[in-house]
């Protein structure tokens, strides 16, 4: 089979940036179904329009989700692609691999599929780019003896993903690995089974400078947090400073909180721990010489979204210190009790901070028996329009 | 049968040894140079990370090489982060130069560290989806070639993260970047009323509609779709492909900035919009490519040290941000969907720009 001619696409393999389309031509060698990708990839970039369909319902044996089906519009020309189907393949916590499990994924995706992938989706899963209906359930097959499985898709708990953590990072302040990956196996079936009324998101950070984005993509956000004093090493201090870090510009000053001073003469660093919000700004700019307060847990936060439906939502601080211990029961009891009530409440494609929206913060607190605090909002009610709850009123005659 | 239900690989076997050892014992880290990172341990322990760059959509064959160079420096061992980087984990520093001349010759960007421009979080595009405005790794790729400089280097005021979605839906969730390349449609979808009543079933192309914009056209046994409501999501040709939303001439990107995930210093912002309509020119994207390349150097010119995106911003206002980047401020730029007044100025203090 011929090379399909690439012209407009051969563009983007000039450029010192890695080039994707040297990529889809290295699998394109080997596979026609790359080769048909290539094809269908240059009339999109002639015409200005994609040319995938969406899928029917594909997918493996006990499974409802994982695969993404996807067929091309133009079989006629390009019969490689005519399905060209998707598998989510859950990633190892924190993205590690040996080259032999690596190796491992390649061979199997050689064998099954179109020989390209993403490292990384959105989400974290690795994305197996694109085989043919009935290679999924073989393919899946030889995955699972390898030792790898199915992330969620559609209305399931998405493949949890959390940051590199305690693995490399001295900001960690939970087992951000250890608790997503518990949380993953946990709750396989949710994952697996698509059961709810949208997606739902777990995401870790193992502190505030939140690597995976969680506070801004998850349905249910644990971030990292300590509480008591921040450690200072007044000697690493004043090694930043002599090495050219204006600390009175660069740290003091940034502080959001003013909770920090530098005596410039002492060369001290003292800091006012109980209006610190722990933003890691300092810490950040100095791990030699200052760490967390030793009274680490977690924050969680609730609600998280990009726009679709009603707009786009961080999430909302539901809890602002909980210790994280293995096996993590409480956490788990917390995330069954929110998703109970959301898919009581929710509606179609009502991910859970929209329903906290429409329903009421007051309503979910309640609901998941979590007590209200000043910590929660950014401030109090401005309006007068305040509802009671029925046993808060007094009732006539009684 | 397979077995299913067995979940990822545990990632612990997957760690190299050093990593196993000093798990939850790092005491600090700094950055050698852009791209090399120095972890210690409380133990002494050293670990030496390699970040290099990637396109995301990489072949098996790349990543086979990928494998050899870690056989090869790091034992077998490697990692990816959050944002398509490939890390490479080394224990020992003699190796780390021939690490880093071996990547150079191989063509792979090193970088991506502290106040740099790291590897751009993307979706599909035309390469993989159904509903897209524009394609993903092309614009992704035209400006990372236009942008290399920032990430080999770290001259940034601060840390800068650019995202792309092809679509509103935003499976790259680029709702909270320093600069945010989004395909936006601008046309509703156009029903086939020859197709819809073969392959479509009507009630649920009806209630796919987020904005209650489709309803029964029994006589035709078609739709008809309510311009005025439609926001151009693309949910009902998920449901119904005879409902084609994808327009040529009138695609393309919007892009939006000073969003920010991290809570150093400041909260967690959105992106705002600030230009809404850019055509789609591949291959090379050549207006958008201009437009982000503006952005970003108007804000190392202006930003202080330390300062986000968002954050210079916040600082000299928005009315000075449009000057000082020569946008065009439009009607599109005013909110008007559901908390647009919070977003309107309610005093007397602004400046002239």
């Amino acid at each position: 089979m011929a090379k399909p001619k690439t012209p407009l696409l051969d563009e983007l393999e000039k450029g010192p940036w890695p080039s994707f389309v040297k990529d889809i031509k290295q699998a394109a060698e080997k596979k026609p179904m790359a080769r048909d990708l290539l094809g269908q990839l240059e009339l999109s970039y002639q015409e200005k329009i994609g040319h995938w369909k969406h899928g029917g319902i594909v997918g493996v044996k006990g499974y409802g989700g994982g695969v993404i089906g996807r067929y091309s519009d133009r079989p006629d020309l390009f019969p490689g692609v005519e399905h060209f189907h998707t598998m989510r393949v859950n990633h190892p916590t924190g993205w590690f691999y040996t080259t032999e499990a690596l190796r491992k994924v390649c061979d199997i995706w050689d064998k099954h599929g179109s020989g390209l992938t993403n490292m990384h989706g959105s989400t974290g899963d690795i994305i197996l780019l694109g085989t043919k209906t009935e290679n999924l359930q073989p393919c899946f097959d030889d995955l699972s003896e390898a030792g790898f499985d199915l992330g969620g898709s559609g209305s399931a708990l998405r493949t949890p993903s959390a940051c590199v953590g305690p693995g490399r990072c001295e900001w960690a302040c939970i087992d951000s690995l250890d608790i997503c990956y518990n949380l993953t196996m946990e709750f396989q079936d949710q994952v697996h089974r698509p059961m709810f009324p949208y997606k739902f998101k777990i995401k870790v950070s193992g502190c505030a400078n939140d690597c995976v984005a969680a506070i801004a993509r998850a349905d249910f956000s644990i971030i990292g947090t300590w509480r008591g004093k921040i450690q200072i090493d007044q000697k690493e201090i004043q090694a930043y400073a002599a090495s050219g870090l204006d600390i009175r510009e660069e740290i003091t000053g940034l502080c959001p909180t003013k909770c920090m001073s530098w005596d410039e003469k002492g060369k001290t660093l003292s800091i006012e721990d109980a209006d610190c919000t722990r933003c890691m700004h300092c810490i950040n700019q100095m791990p030699k010489a200052l760490r967390q307060g030793k009274e680490k847990g977690a924050s969680i936060l609730v609600g998280g979204k990009a726009p679709i439906l009603q707009g786009a939502q961080l999430s909302s601080l539901i809890i602002p210190f909980i210790k994280l211990e293995s096996p993590y029961k409480e956490l788990k009891e917390l995330v069954l009790k929110i998703q109970d009530w959301w898919d009581e409440n929710g509606k179609s494609r009502e991910r859970l901070g929209e329903l906290i929206n429409r329903l009421g913060m007051r309503t979910f607190l309640k609901a998941v028996g979590l007590k209200p605090a000043p910590q929660m909002v950014k401030t109090p009610r401005a309006n007068p329009y305040v509802f009671f709850w029925p046993e808060e009123i007094k009732k006539e005659g009684r | 049968m397979a077995k299913t239900d067995i979940g990822p690989p545990n990632y612990r076997n997957f760690m190299p040894p050093v990593m196993q050892k000093n798990y939850g014992q790092w005491k600090y880290h700094e950055i050698l140079q852009p791209g090399l990172l120095r972890h210690v341990a409380e133990s002494g322990d050293e670990l030496y990370t390699v970040r290099a760059g990637s396109g995301r959509l990489l072949s098996t064959d790349h990543l086979r090489e990928i494998c050899e160079i870690a056989d090869k420096y790091c034992g077998g061992y490697l990692r990816f982060t959050s944002r398509h980087n490939v890390e490479f984990l080394l224990t020992d520093r003699g190796k780390v130069d021939s690490l880093l001349a071996e990547l150079k010759s191989k063509g792979y960007p090193v970088g991506g560290t502290g106040h740099s421009i790291t590897s751009i979080v993307h979706t599909q595009g035309w390469v993989h989806c159904h509903t897209p405005a524009t394609d993903a790794s092309g614009p992704v790729k035209a400006v990372m070639d236009e942008l290399y400089e920032y990430f080999v280097t770290m001259k940034l005021p601060s840390q800068l993260r650019i995202a792309l979605a092809c679509c509103l839906n935003m499976c790259g969730a680029v709702h909270c970047s320093d600069i945010a390349i989004l395909g936006i449609h601008r046309t509703v979808p156009k029903p086939d009323h020859s197709r819809v009543p073969n392959v479509c079933e009507i009630p649920t192309t009806v209630a796919a509609c987020p904005t209650g914009a489709i309803r029964p056209d029994p006589k035709a046994k078609s739709v008809v779709i309510n311009e005025e409501k439609c926001m151009y999501c693309g949910n009902c040709y998920t449901v119904c492909p005879a409902l084609p939303l994808a327009d040529a001439e009138n695609d393309g990107i919007s892009i939006w900035v000073g969003g920010k995930v991290s809570n150093a210093r400041t909260a967690p912002m959105f992106s705002k919009l600030v230009i809404p309509y850019l055509p789609n020119n591949p291959p090379r994207w050549p207006e958008t490519v201009a437009a982000v390349k503006n952005i970003v150097e108007v804000y190392a010119r202006n930003g202080r040290k330390h300062e986000r995106m968002g954050e210079w911003i916040n600082r000299v206002g928005w009315e000075r941000f449009f000057q000082l980047t020569r946008l065009e401020f439009t009607d599109k730029h005013i909110d008007d969907f559901t908390l647009a007044p919070d977003t309107y100025r309610t005093t007397t203090q602004f400046k002239w720009g």
